[in-house]
This record gives structure tokens, C-alpha cells and sequence, in this order.
């Protein structure tokens, strides 16, 4: 039983994996920065916590939360790529994707998104935009001390 | 391909015809024929709802109640032509206890506002059902907060009923002042015993407000039998527009009521000294009303006029019983919600997957279903659950359908690896 090609695009098996598999899925105990993310639309909730170190490094990052596989993919990628990022290439790539995600640029404009191109599928299903950039808001309002983000 | 799948049950012959009255059915979604199924969130309109409506703004649209000429008059006897058939449809006793909302929503924030302000003060109970959409709780939570009024919930059990006994119970306590319950519920489909619960109320002399959305698409409604103070619905969720709504009260409780919103033709006469409302129902009914949408729901008590409702409500039922059915061949499927009682709604759960996802591939399948927690946060609290998918069913769904329903949903669970 084949499902449709929109379908296929939407829930790659990458997306499918992380889904299944998320990386980093727990709490950092000694953590600095942390934010609770909520999406009232579907009632996602996920929690990002960050170690950054004193050179502004991102030593560890991690998440907590229920979600669609969308939401949950997303925050368990998103932890594999900012691992090792000065804040300001985190931020920087919080921008990017976000632009990617709502249609402003192009998924091949910038060679360091490559890895987030498989929620490209989101940009023609505007309510699930929400879904991909969440746990992405969520690591934004912890690097501004933001105790917590809605995507409403 | 399971076997079950080719067990096809044929979609009678008088549904088929209704089918064509709904000119949206025809569509494809993503190449695929549309497969509605989200009727509780807003059912489709008919032909005749759309081309009244079409004909109202092309030959009679003027405001109301106001002109001397021959539109205003045309426009004002189409409006309140529209009350009359709303009257009639629900068997309430005059024009006078129908009053023009924008829509279910208003009609309570008008109840919880006007009646509420006068007669809930401090210490009073409000008792409001667990599985209430959040227009039947949020203004009776404001005027909680205003009065310094307490809020009690009525249970519901595990299947998906209200508990009665406990609703037995909570009505007995002094100072319970008014009873808010859903005729249908929206998240789980069940029927509340309306009847029997006004009845209750009513020997104790308790108001009841009675959230009837959910209910006025499915099955005939005739509010001096419920015998409920306050019965509230919408157009969008009986084949009529957006926009338009009823609040029907008790004639006798809307005459003691003040007016909820101010301005014109709701009144008889203004001065900066003193203003003397208009009488019933125009007193609630401030500034130029929703003419073209009252119009468009009168359409539609003509076309439910013009079925065989008790045919249509037995074929949901039957709709109801093959879904259910059909539904308990996916694996990891949970039904949320299954009262004895229930319109043909089915909200479920798939273990692995989440509403959202499903929501998505059906969508690519032509199949459109509600996900999310449908406005009724406190009843998937009550069952443990994030959110649901919700399947709603009306008379032009079909067997089909279901089938297709059933097909797509199979995808999700193989896309997701969903075993049993």
C-alpha cells in the first residue's frame, strides 16, 4: 500500500527515524540555559536544555516533550546540530531554518542547513510550520533567558 | 490488501441524491475525491442555502427594521420570515424567544452576561459538564471571576456518558444556581439526557443552559419538550453560514434579562437621561444584525425541512455502527468516547502516532478530519490524551467513505510502523 507522494515528502524516513529514535532525549542536569516551548494549536509541549560553556560554546543540548513527528524530529536534529556551535551559529541557524520553514528562503540557499532540508515539506502546509519550528523557538528563547515560548 | 477492505456496504439511494445537493462533494483534494468528515467543526451547505443566500445580496440586500422603502421592507420580511421558520423548526412558543446571535459561542456569552449578571452572585454554584467545549465554560468562568461564583463539574465516565448519579448528587447542593451541559458532545459524540436533566433542574428551580451545536445537525429539536431555559446553536453547524446563530430563551426569563450589547434598534427611545430598551428579541439584538446569514439559515431549516429526518438520523446511526467498526480493524486504534448514546462521531487515538500526522496523511488522501483538542481541553485532560482525530459524520457521508477513512488510516499506521 503505497502511500502518496505528499505524504512521502512530508514524513521522510529521516523524519520517521528521529521520530522513533529521538537523539539527546533527556534532561541535562547541570544545564544554563532552559525554555519551555508549548504550540496551543495541538498542545505540543517540549522543554530544550542547553550547557554552554564560558567561550559562548554549546557543550550539550537536549529535549524533553511529547509531540507530532514533525515537532519531535525536529528538536532531536536540532540537538545533533547546534552540539558544538558558538551561540551566535546556533541563533544564526535558528533564523535560517526558520526562514527556510515559512517559505522566505530557499532550503538550498545555505549549505549549513543542509540536514534541516527534509522539513522543507512543511512550507506548503502552513499549520505545520508550527510543528517544525517549535523546538527551534523553544532553543531561541533559552539562549535569551526566556523561561518560555508559544508559537501562538 | 486486508480482506475486510473489499467488505463494501452500498450507500443507499436517497443519499446518494442528497449527495448532489452539495456542490463542494465534488471536489478533488490533492487529487482525490473529498471525503468530508469534518462536520462537527462545520458542515457543508446545500445549493438552495447558497443560491438564497446569492439571491438575497443580488436582488434584496438593504438593512432592516430601519427603511421605508421596498428593499429595507423586502429584507426586513426575509429576516424575520427566517425567525419564524427557526421558531417552527425548534417548536419554541413565539418569535420572542428567538434571538439572532453570531453564532453558539454568543448565545452563551449573552446568557452568561445579561442573565448572569443579575441572578449569580457570590457563593453560588455554577455546574458545568466535564466535557464541555470551551464556549460553555470560558464565559461562565468570567462570570465566576466577576461574581466570586464557584465552578462544579459534572463527571463523566469512562465511555464517555455524564455520570448522572454524581449529576444527581451536585444538583442537590444549595446555592447550584445554573446547569451548562452540551445536548451532544463535540469531542466525544456522546448525548446528554437533556431532558431528564432540565427536568431535575427545574423542580429545584435551577437554570438550565443547554449548548445545543452538536445536536441541531443530527436530530430534531423541540426545546418545550426539553424544557430548557436557554437552548443555543449555529447555522454553520445545521448546512446554513457562518456568522448566524439562536440563543432561544425562555420567554419569561428574557423579559426580566437586560440587554448584553448596546446600540441601535434595540431600543424604544435614547436620551442622555434615560433609555428604554426595545421589546423581545429585538432588545438583544444591537447595530445591523447578520441579514444575508439569518436569511442563508432560514434556507436551511427549509432544506432539513424537506428530508425525511428520522430516515437520515437512522442512517447515522447505521454510519455510526460500520465506522466504529471499520475503525476497530487499524491497528493500535482507540476509541475515545463510546456512550451508548452517540451522533455519528468517532474521536480516537493511534497508539504511536500523533493526531497531528494523521491529520496531515489523511489530508494527502482527500480525507478531511479535525485534530487537535477540539476547543474541549478539560475532557482530553479527563481522558489522558494530548488530543484526538475526530471523524464526524452527516447525512450526505457515505459508506464509502468510511472505506476511504479506513484505507487511509491503514497508510498512517504503515508509515509509522503501528503495530497492534
Amino acid at each position: 500500500m503505497l502511500t502518496t507522494n505528499r505524504s512521502k515528502n512530508l514524513y521522510q524516513e529521516v523524519i520517521l527515524d528521529h521520530n522513533k529514535s529521538p537523539r539527546n532525549y533527556r534532561e541535562i542536569e547541570n544545564f544554563t540555559h532552559f525554555a519551555k516551548g508549548h504550540n496551543p494549536l495541538c498542545g505540543d509541549k517540549l522543554d530544550v536544555y542547553l550547557l554552554v560553556d564560558d567561550a559562548q560554546t554549546v557543550q550539550d543540548v537536549s529535549f524533553v516533550g511529547d509531540g507530532c513527528a514533525i515537532s519531535k524530529a525536529s528538536a532531536s536534529i536540532m540537538t545533533t546540530i547546534v552540539k558544538g556551535k558558538s551561540i551566535e551559529e546556533a541563533k544564526a541557524l535558528f533564523t535560517g531554518f526558520h526562514d527556510m520553514a515559512t517559505g522566505k528562503a530557499e532550503p538550498s540557499d545555505d549549505p549549513k542547513l543542509r540536514r534541516l532540508q527534509v522539513f522543507a515539506g512543511v512550507r506548503d502546509l502552513p499549520a505545520r510550520v508550527k510543528c517544525a519550528t517549535l523546538a527551534w523557538h523553544t532553543l531561541d528563547a533559552a539562549l535569551k533567558d526566556k523561561d518560555e515560548v508559544s508559537t501562538e | 490488501m486486508n480482506e475486510s477492505l473489499v467488505n463494501t456496504k452500498a450507500t443507499p439511494g436517497r443519499i446518494l441524491q442528497i449527495r448532489r445537493d452539495f456542490p463542494v462533494l465534488e471536489r478533488q483534494i490533492h487529487d482525490k475525491p473529498l471525503v468530508y468528515l469534518d462536520n462537527a467543526a462545520s458542515t457543508q451547505m446545500p445549493r438552495q442555502v447558497i443560491e438564497t443566500v446569492s439571491a438575497y445580496h443580488t436582488y434584496h440586500h438593504s438593512n432592516v427594521h430601519r427603511g421605508v422603502h421596498q428593499l429595507s421592507q423586502e429584507a426586513t420580511d426575509l429576516y424575520e420570515g427566517a425567525r419564524e421558520k427557526v421558531r417552527a423548526f425548534i417548536g419554541a412558543s413565539s418569535v420572542k424567544e428567538i434571538i439572532f446571535t453570531s453564532g453558539t459561542t454568543d448565545a452563551i456569552n449573552l446568557v452568561a452576561n445579561s442573565w448572569g449578571n443579575r441572578n449569580i452572585g457570590r457563593d453560588d454554584i455554577i455546574l458545568i459538564s466535564n466535557m464541555e467545549h470551551h464556549a460553555n465554560i470560558v464565559p461562565w468562568y468570567m462570570l465566576a471571576k466577576r461574581t466570586g461564583a464557584k465552578i462544579e463539574v459534572i463527571p463523566v465516565l469512562d465511555d464517555g456518558s455524564l455520570d448522572m448519579d454524581q449529576f444527581a448528587a451536585l444538583v442537590r447542593k444549595p446555592n447550584v444556581k445554573v446547569v451548562c451541559v452540551n445536548h451532544v458532545s463535540n469531542a466525544l459524540g456522546s448525548v446528554n439526557p437533556v431532558e431528564q436533566i432540565c427536568q431535575i433542574c427545574r423542580e429545584r428551580d435551577i437554570c438550565t443552559v443547554i449548548d445545543g451545536a452538536q445536536a441541531i445537525g443530527h436530530f430534531q429539536i423541540d426545546v418545550n419538550q426539553l424544557g430548557a431555559d436557554f437552548y443555543a446553536f449555529s447555522g454553520h453547524k445545521m448546512h446554513g453560514p457562518t456568522g448566524i446563530g439562536i440563543l432561544y430563551g425562555r420567554e419569561e426569563l428574557l423579559q426580566e434579562m437586560d440587554p448584553y450589547k448596546g446600540g441601535g434598534d434595540m431600543i424604544l427611545s435614547v436620551s442622555f437621561d434615560h433609555i428604554s430598551w426595545n421589546e423581545l428579541p429585538y432588545k438583544f439584538e444591537a447595530g445591523t444584525p447578520a441579514i444575508a446569514q439569518a436569511v442563508g439559515l432560514g434556507a436551511a431549516v427549509d432544506y432539513l425541512n424537506g428530508l425525511d429526518r428520522t430516515y437520515l438520523a437512522k442512517y447515522e446511526d447505521e454510519l455510526l455502527a460500520y465506522a466504529t467498526k471499520r475503525l476497530g480493524e487499524v491497528p493500535g486504534m482507540r476509541l475515545i468516547g463510546t456512550a451508548p448514546q452517540k451522533v455519528s462521531l468517532n474521536s480516537f487515538v493511534i497508539k504511536g502516532v500523533h493526531p497531528h500526522d494523521i491529520g496531515s496523511i489523511l489530508d494527502g488522501e482527500g480525507v478531511a478530519v479535525r485534530t487537535g483538542q477540539h476547543c474541549a481541553e478539560p475532557v482530553m485532560d479527563r481522558f489522558c490524551i494530548p488530543a484526538t482525530t475526530r471523524a464526524s459524520m452527516s447525512i450526505y457521508n457515505t459508506f464509502e467513505e468510511i472505506d476511504m477513512l479506513t484505507e487511509a488510516l491503514l497508510k498512517v499506521t504503515e508509515l509509522f510502523d503501528v503495530n497492534d
